[in-house]
């Protein structure tokens, strides 16, 4: 097997685990506080994207571009939740699926309004743009390494902030018993309010940093959405960390697959078969670690206490 | 008021729909207008796969979101035979039944050890690794589709190619999976099943072993569903992984609660105004899904009774 090939897909891997960490992790807060599907959360993804590329437009600057569509994106996503969300906590799941996947719709509609049908490329400053030789002979994109640690570091941020501050402990203590921190007399709704803010500007922050490398486009959170629910049912519905492990675990199991599944599986069947078998399975392979989890763990591999 | 007078408006317009549905060919026949043709078997079509979906979703309580995959593999069922030459119309149905069933039995066995948002979340992934598959299967035309040249063959008994033919024989499909569904919403079985949606807890005690027969019901509503996958792969004569994306699925569901889930009609109905408001919105604007996407909010937030049960309510209102 090439050794460096092995070492940048390993980095593509962790790259792709951190930004469905930070897809993940608003996705399983909303539903470990507020027992809220939420399937719009990948439309969040892709306003970020189209907020990014527009400011960046702007001010001719992508850090600035970020700086603005982060607060952008968050005050959309407490927008959608005052008008529409908070509605719907006292509904079922069904009913949350729906509405949700209504708002996908006005989403989708409303960016393809506003921005047009074609998507949107988002040019990198020169710093960015170019390769770093992290290890002997391994020279990997600045940009995505940028990703990576960014992804990193807010992973640690989110870790700290949960465990270690007054927010954070409200946030757990909402998740193993939401009533009961209402009666205490904390103001559950703006929490609420706040929680969905941060998700978004989460989802929002992920969408920013893929659309340079793919471009913003329309529906580009519908695919990415399903593999988040994936990373947080195998996590655990509502466990911060079970979705950062799985995130990366599934950020690796894809890249991976993808890029060495046919090597594998000439090993085991005929070369002309395993080309054929190789790119279907290795789409599936996600599902099928998903399935396999659940078999014997139907809860997830961290399901939060108290539920 | 009892349960007959009740059930009276909606059994004068079942009857008065299905006037419509066998004198319909006549109509576009004399008016040459072959397009409303189209759109009554593409809404038939739809309401076998949401009546289907009622089924788990409303009688069983399963909010199944990726229904749409038993359609893919239906169709699938279909062209992939077809593509080799086999144009067996029974060997097809068969096909598309038996292999959905499977799906079904695969799937629903781990689907339903979980509940709630899990069970939700599980079967949209399922539906999206289907998808996934075929969309990476360059063979069967991946991305792209897949064109079927010729329509399932039934020798003598009937020629679907005909497109009058074709709109009878999905008709009749419709009729005979909705009397099917009736009737298994009536047994002793559904019972159970809907015995188990309100009170899993108390169905278990009482001996039945629900998980036994939720799966059953759930590899039911499969079948169904990848026969209309059949019947859809043979009226579009084309197929594509997109039929199975999971908005597809969405779509499925919307259907059914806008008709209502308490009822055997309201899928119909759901998936009537479901074809009829996509063709009349995406032709004022091209905005449709916006308003599309606002109105099933609506629906959630204001109108839970779905059309069955406005329907219901003017029934009652009017003794």
């Amino acid at each position: 097997m090439d050794w460096v090939l092995f070492v940048t897909q390993m980095l593509n891997g962790l790259q792709l685990g951190v930004l469905l960490f930070l897809l993940a992790s608003g996705l399983t807060l909303i539903f470990g506080i507020m027992d809220f599907v939420n399937l719009a959360h990948g439309s969040l993804y892709m306003i970020g994207a189209y907020f990014c590329g527009t400011f960046t437009d702007i001010t001719d600057s992508f850090l600035y571009g970020i700086i603005l569509a982060i607060p952008a994106t968050a005050v959309v996503g407490v927008i959608v939740e005052i008008i529409i969300i908070r509605r719907l906590y006292s509904q079922n799941h069904l009913d949350h699926v729906l509405a949700t996947f209504g708002l996908i719709l006005c989403f989708d509609a409303l960016v393809h309004f506003a921005w047009g049908p074609e998507g949107m490329a988002i040019p990198l400053p020169a710093i960015l743009d170019g390769q770093i030789e992290i290890l002997p002979d391994i020279v990997f994109p600045t940009f995505r390494l940028l990703i990576i640690t960014t992804g990193l570091t807010l992973a640690i941020i989110l870790y700290l902030v949960i465990t270690r501050t007054r927010s954070g402990m409200l946030i757990r203590a909402g998740a193993s018993n939401r009533t009961m921190i209402g009666a205490l007399g904390i103001d559950i709704k703006t929490l609420f309010t706040l929680v969905f803010g941060a998700g978004a500007a989460m989802a929002g922050l992920a969408g920013m940093m893929i659309s340079p490398i793919t471009e913003a486009s329309i529906g580009m959170g519908n695919d990415i959405i399903i593999v988040a629910f994936v990373v947080i049912i195998i996590g655990g519905i509502g466990s911060v960390k079970g979705a950062f492990i799985a995130a990366i675990l599934v950020g690796f199991i894809d890249t991976m697959g993808r890029s060495f599944l046919d090597t594998f599986l000439k090993l085991l069947l005929s070369a002309e078969s395993a080309e054929t078998a190789a790119p279907a399975l290795s789409a599936m392979l996600i599902y099928i670690l998903m399935a396999t989890i659940l078999i014997f763990r139907p809860q997830g591999l961290f399901p939060p206490r108290g539920r | 008021m009892d349960k007959a007078t009740r059930f009276t408006l909606s059994v004068k317009i079942t009857f008065v729909i299905l006037l419509i549905l066998f004198f319909l060919p006549i109509y576009t026949g004399l008016t040459d207008n072959g397009f409303y043709l189209d759109l009554v078997n593409r809404l038939m079509i739809l309401a076998i796969a949401a009546a289907s979906l009622n089924l788990i979703l409303g009688h069983g309580g399963m909010i199944s979101f990726g229904h749409a995959a038993y359609l893919g593999i239906g169709a699938y069922c279909v062209g992939i035979p077809a593509y080799y030459g086999v144009d067996n119309g029974p060997l097809q149905i068969f096909l598309a039944v038996a292999a959905s069933g499977i799906f079904a039995l695969i799937t629903g066995a781990i689907c339903l050890r979980t509940k709630g948002v899990y069970f939700i979340m599980i079967t949209m992934a399922f539906t999206q690794m289907v998808f996934f598959g075929f969309v990476s299967v360059e063979e069967y035309g991946g991305d792209d589709g897949l064109v079927i040249d010729t329509r399932s063959n039934f020798g003598s008994f009937i020629n679907i190619e005909d497109n009058i033919n074709l709109y009878y024989f999905i008709l009749i499909s419709l009729i005979i999976c909705l009397f099917l569904i009736h009737k298994i919403t009536r047994s002793r079985f559904g019972l159970v099943i809907e015995g188990s949606r309100s009170n899993e807890q108390r169905m278990r005690s009482i001996g039945f072993d629900t998980y036994r027969y939720r799966l059953i019901c759930y590899v039911i509503a499969g079948c169904i569903c990848g026969y209309a996958g059949a019947l859809l792969g043979n009226f579009t004569n084309f197929i594509s992984p997109e039929m199975m994306d999971w908005a597809a699925s969405g779509e499925l569901i919307f259907m059914v609660i806008l008709g209502g889930t308490g009822s055997l009609l309201g899928p119909v109905f759901g998936a009537a105004a479901f074809v009829i408001l996509e063709e009349w919105l995406s032709s004022l604007t091209l905005y449709w899904h916006f308003i599309f996407g606002a109105l099933l909010i609506m629906v959630v937030l204001f109108a839970r009774g779905g059309i069955s049960g406005i329907v219901t309510y003017l029934g009652n209102r009017k003794q």
